[in-house]
């Protein structure tokens, strides 16, 4: 198959994750809704390394890969401590920061 | 035979997206990502990306997912089930947002199909020998990108370091434990100096966690070989120690 029909599945992915990121509520939904937008950039990386014949594109996409993780640590680290408090598990109702 | 592959992984992988996007249940939720995650590695093989494929079978389908299934699992299902039930402004919200995902989609494809890169509509360069095996990468990985590779285990430490920070049980069992044992320590100019003392004063306070607190607190503190005798096993590691 051409690289170009690999970019647009990556297209789709990123959009239904950003999509995703903005209609569900639940904060464990935003994270993996923001882990399937990384995938998709993930395999637009990894398709450009095909058509360029350069390995650069795969280590982008194992970088990307420990910061992905780094921020599901973070995220369910916050959700925890979300549900400790007894907070609403929500994000329209964690509004604490708001100026 | 790329092509069928091809076709199979794009579809589960997007179906598992929408799969993502749509099911209520958390746990289906992470289910689905699972089923989008492994198709994904399908298209990651079809790119020549053999390493990168294992390792998001092995590190996003294992690790990553089953700590998303541990904190659902916390959570609760309940929690996480009714919040997303309710809607106070939310459908409009949700059309405007669906709106724009389609604005974003129609964005991309204008850019995928007016470009002006002639490899998009190729095959990709030709296969050299060992592209995308674990030893290409690690020779990428420790010649050229060694300052990315040492800031990324880095930021895992910090990552990990944070988390523990987030998720840490605040005034729990082992900060009262430490409270009590604080206490016990003030009570101290009864019997001071000595070691056999020192040794009382852990006696009573091992004393003093097992029993009400009225009672022993009314009584005198205990001499060595009193009272502390039922009790002499639990602090004697400690006391070795002093």
């Amino acid at each position: 198959m051409n690289i170009g029909w690999y970019l647009a599945v990556s297209a789709i992915i990123f959009t239904l994750g950003a999509v995703g990121v903005m209609t569900r509520r639940n904060p464990l939904v935003v994270l993996l809704c923001l882990e399937m937008m990384l995938n998709g950039g993930n395999l637009a990386l990894i398709a450009f390394s095909r058509m360029l014949g350069n390995g650069d594109g795969q280590i982008f996409a194992i970088i990307v890969i420990t910061v992905a993780a780094c921020e599901v640590c973070i995220g369910l680290g916050m959700v925890v401590a979300i549900f400790r408090r007894s907070l609403p598990i929500d994000v329209d109702e964690l509004t604490e920061l708001q100026g | 035979m790329a092509a069928v592959l091809f076709f199979i992984g794009g579809i589960g992988t997007i179906a598992g997206a929408i799969g993502v996007v749509t099911l209520r249940d958390p746990f289906l939720t992470v289910l689905s990502l699972v089923v989008h995650l492994l198709f994904l590695a399908v298209l990651f093989l079809l790119l020549r990306a053999e390493f990168l494929a294992a390792a998001q079978v092995v590190v996003y389908a294992g690790a990553v997912m089953v700590l998303y299934i541990f904190v659902v699992a916390y959570v609760g299902e309940e929690v996480t089930l009714g919040s997303d039930t309710r809607a106070p402004l939310g459908a409009s919200l949700r059309l405007a947002s669906t709106v724009f995902g389609a604005l974003l989609l129609i964005e991309l494809f204008i850019a995928l199909l007016g470009t002006g890169l002639r490899g998009i509509d190729t095959k990709g360069s030709p296969y050299i020998p060992g592209f995308g095996t674990p030893g290409f990468i690690g020779n990428l990985l420790l010649t050229r990108f060694l300052l990315a590779f040492e800031i990324a285990s880095f930021l895992l430490l910090i990552a990990a370091v944070g988390a523990v920070v987030l998720a840490r049980r605040r005034g729990g069992i082992a900060e009262e434990a430490e409270e009590e044992l604080v206490l016990a320590q003030r009570r101290r100019p009864l019997g001071t100096g000595t070691t056999a003392e020192a040794v009382s004063t852990l006696a009573f306070a091992a004393a003093h966690q097992r029993h009400d607190h009225g009672t022993v607190e009314a009584q005198p503190p205990p001499p060595v070989d009193g009272p502390g005798d039922p009790v002499d096993e639990e602090p004697s590691p400690t006391g070795g120690g002093w």
